[in-house]
């Protein structure tokens, strides 16, 4: 939402260009910046998950997390985290208020990031944040209540994105995905997909941007998993390194041998992502160059549809 | 959203003029959710004449692994089981494939070994940084005036202006730091977290020149750091805050199973380590038995039959049953309380003298404290515990990556057994992990993870002692029950990591006193 928009984003750039010199304005100048800025709250609700996207969405590079969550993302862009059940200094009931109170504040004006499955196995008492009178407030309850009043809602990771593993055979917890659970709940709040197990850093930051910057991405910039084009519509299979290897029959057999990893399981034909090219870690590695097969962790369907993970599907 | 909106918005004291009598008598705390932890956690104190009189601690998400691993492949337990914790996935992937080797009957070659190792080092390093920084640290100072940092609890924060500024900025070069060191576990582990390349008989990485070089420039990185920054920061913290080597001791018995393999024996109970196992009992030093390990639940919430070891252990919930309030396990050793993590690890090393270096940074530590050595089980004891294991462990990283060797084997060929039982025993960054594995039809037949945080968060056992993180904060002073700071200190120290360890939640307990925060 926007603090106030009292001066256009050109001007702003010119005046930020400006800075240095304007000494005398400056009390007026940091008057502008200040109003020039658009906040954009974001509540960030942990469900059925392992915290490993947040894990490794604060492995941000370029921008740092200091840059994402301090600072502007983007000129005149500000993203502020309110609540974040890893990262936030309140905790108890101090910090469920601060996500209750932004979602009322800025309703329909706020972000809504999704990490993890929803469990929804007996109204939803598999998973739960907070209480009221002695009982527990379920997740589901707060997917409802969020997720209705958000401007756009992020599924950060498989889990969020599509069930991931909580939702794996035998579903314990019948655990689903977001958009799944909107329709269950009939909210019509956009979704957008960030899956793999877990989401890149680049992809979710990227989404991010992509929205700030140009609004929000048209039907035709999603695939049919909600995902965006842009980082999930080639296969990992068709940019591998590997593929010389398969050119030349030459397969990885056991762990450990040189050579391309399809008898091992490599789900890379059937997982569009683009691992290949953007790498892992501040591009230090990614799983197949580690020796190791893809194991299909963007994919709606992951992990069953790709199980036995090391067998030639 | 009326149930949301009245949870809010209510008068969140309910006292009523008919219940005079609770105002001197019993208060009920409860902290839900706990935040800044790994998952989904619930502390409820009761408190009379400000004193913490019981507590309980509890998981509030049940996710249900058991069921899933259960007719798998064998093999995709070690990527299933890594995805219990985003911030510890290597320690399971360890516990995993070293429960599958045992199984196979099969042993890594020095290089997958090895390489395992590098990878605990590296995940070790981020996590005890993302822990003492992201998660315990702004209990004791406040951050900047703007969200995340606020709201926040008005506790007692002490450090002057001067030291808050540089922990504030050490908060955010830490951010930096902990992506390094994920760094250097994705140059062996493919990416992080959730690493690709460990398998059951090693790795699949194969080592190349490049890979030990850039490996040992980053290390270098998180060394300076931990060496000027972070247990600099937590000796100071340990100075302003000195009642907190005395508060929140715990249960005084101490079980670690060791970390980092130096050799390649299949009897991990004689496996030379570089942290070694053995436990702490009653201040005397004792091996550890695994088949002493049982699993009570008298108060969670499962059915019978109780005191059983984990590779028979049953997973069957009954969120009704009678008198249970937790749905962890509790885990003992020959019926005794533990407490795991890295001060268990490192009361062990120290006791059994196995590398002369913890025992002299531990006794230097002490003595630039001037105290004890029993002001080590305390809040400021485990933290400082933390950061004395990470010093040790990114000290002895170059050698394990100068020991990688080219072109040698990182995997020994495995075969699956038609039927066959594997323990893997191994150390989380918060304590000892052990997974059990049960194949039969060459399947998964059964699974079960024992994870620190069963240890430490668990209930009362069949003999009613309470767990470890319970007997902590029983006997804690509580000043503010709006602001209960102190007991959120407590349970931090122990660095709880709930996804690993829970399995949960329940409806209504009717606490008719006070509920507040």
């Amino acid at each position: 939402m926007s603090v106030k928009n009292s001066i256009s984003r050109r001007e702003f750039l010119q005046w930020a260009v400006a800075a240095p010199v304007s000494v005398t304005f400056l009390p007026r100048l940091a008057r502008a910046l200040q109003e020039a800025i658009k906040k954009y709250p974001i509540i960030w609700l942990q469900t059925s998950t392992c915290s490993g996207c947040s894990v490794s969405v604060i492995n941000t590079i370029h921008p740092s997390i200091k840059n994402v969550i301090l600072e502007q993302v983007l000129p005149g862009h500000q993203l502020v985290l309110t609540y974040h059940g890893t990262l936030m200094a309140a905790t108890g009931k101090l910090s469920t208020k601060a996500a209750h109170e932004a979602a009322q504040k800025y309703q329909g004006k706020y972000i809504l990031v999704v990490e993890g499955a929803i469990p929804t196995k007996g109204d939803g008492h598999y998973g739960s944040i907070g209480e009221e009178d002695g009982k527990p407030i379920s997740m589901l309850k707060w997917i409802d209540f969020l997720g209705r009043n958000a401007m756009v809602t992020l599924a950060v990771g498989t889990c969020a994105a599509y069930g991931g593993l909580p939702a794996a055979s035998p579903n314990p917890s019948q655990s689903k995905g977001v958009s799944e659970v909107y329709e269950m709940l009939n909210i019509s709040t956009a979704v957008i997909n960030i899956p793999g197990c877990p989401s890149h850093p680049d992809w979710f930051i990227g989404t991010v941007a992509k929205i700030l910057l140009y609004g929000m991405p048209t039907p035709d910039e999603l695939d049919e998993f909600g995902r965006l084009n842009l980082f999930f519509s080639r296969t990992v299979h068709n940019r591998c390194v590997n593929r010389d290897y398969l050119d030349d029959g030459i397969m990885a057999e056991k762990f450990g041998d040189e050579g391309c990893l399809l008898e091992l399981g490599c789900k890379g034909p059937f997982t569009r992502a683009d691992c290949p090219i953007r790498l892992w870690n501040g591009s230090v590695n990614w799983c197949i160059n580690a020796g190791a097969p893809c194991i299909g962790c963007t994919e709606k369907g992951f992990p069953d549809e790709h199980s036995p993970i090391f067998q030639r599907r | 959203m009326d149930v949301l909106k009245r949870a809010f918005l209510m008068n969140i004291h309910p006292y009523s003029k008919g219940d005079e009598k609770m105002e001197t008598l019993q208060q009920t705390i409860s902290i839900d959710p706990m935040t800044r932890i790994e998952g989904h956690l619930k502390i409820e104190a009761t408190v009379e004449n400000k004193k913490v009189i019981e507590a309980k601690s509890e998981g509030t998400l049940y996710r249900g692994f058991e069921q899933i691993l259960i007719g798998r492949e064998p093999l995709d337990a070690v990527q299933i089981t890594q995805r219990f914790c985003g911030v510890c996935p290597t320690p399971h992937a360890i516990a995993s494939a070293q429960a599958l080797d045992d199984a196979f009957s099969i042993t890594p070659p020095d290089n997958g070994r090895i390489i395992r190792n590098i990878m605990q080092g590296s995940n070790s390093i981020q996590s005890h940084v993302l822990h003492f920084y992201h998660l315990a640290s702004l209990d004791y100072f406040h951050g900047p005036e703007i969200p995340p940092f606020i709201p926040r609890y008005e506790a007692d924060y002490r450090v002057p202006k001067a030291v808050q500024e540089s922990l504030t900025n050490h908060y955010i070069q830490a951010y930096q730091i902990r992506l390094k060191a994920h760094e250097l576990c994705a140059i062996w582990s493919g990416k992080m977290p959730h690493m690709a390349s460990i398998v059951p008989g090693g790795v699949t990485i194969r080592p190349r020149i490049d890979n030990i070089t850039t490996s040992l420039w980053r290390l270098k990185e998180l060394t300076d750091f931990i060496d000027n920054v972070y247990l600099p920061d937590v000796i100071m913290l340990a100075q302003i805050y000195r009642d907190y080597l005395q508060i929140g001791s715990g249960c005084g018995n101490y079980l670690a199973y060791g970390q980092f393999d130096l050799e390649a024996n299949p009897d991990v109970t004689k496996r030379k380590r570089l942290l070694p196992m053995g436990r702490i009992e009653g201040g005397k030093l004792e091996n550890v038995d695994p088949q002493k390990i049982r699993e009570d639940i008298k108060y969670s919430r499962y059915e019978p039959p109780s005191q059983t070891h984990p590779s028979r252990s049953k997973t069957i919930p009954n969120p009704q049953k009678p008198q249970s309030y937790s749905w962890l396990k509790a885990p003992r050793y020959d019926g005794k309380v533990y407490e795991v993590g890295p001060l268990a690890r490192m009361k062990v090393a120290y006791a059994i003298q196995s590398n002369t270096k913890i025992n002299q940074l531990i006794d230097q530590t002490l003595k630039d404290l001037q105290v004890e050595s029993d002001a080590l089980c305390s809040v400021m004891g485990r933290h400082l515990a933390r950061a004395i294991e990470c010093k040790i462990v990114a000290d002895e990283m170059s050698q394990m990556i100068l020991q990688v060797k080219l072109d040698e084997p990182v995997c020994t060929p495995h075969k699956i057994p038609d039927s066959s039982e594997g323990m893997g025993l191994w150390g989380a960054a918060r304590g000892a992990l052990g997974h059990w594995i049960d194949i039969k039809n060459s399947k998964i037949n059964s699974y079960q993870a024992v994870v620190p945080t069963t240890w430490n968060a668990s209930p009362k056992d069949d003999k009613d002692q309470p767990g470890p993180i319970e007997q902590a904060l029983i006997g804690c002073t509580v000043e503010d029950n709006d602001n209960p700071f102190t007991l959120a200190r407590i349970v931090r120290s122990f660095d709880p990591c709930l996804a690993c360890a829970v399995h949960l939640l329940e409806a209504g307990k009717s606490v008719r006193k006070f509920r507040i925060v």
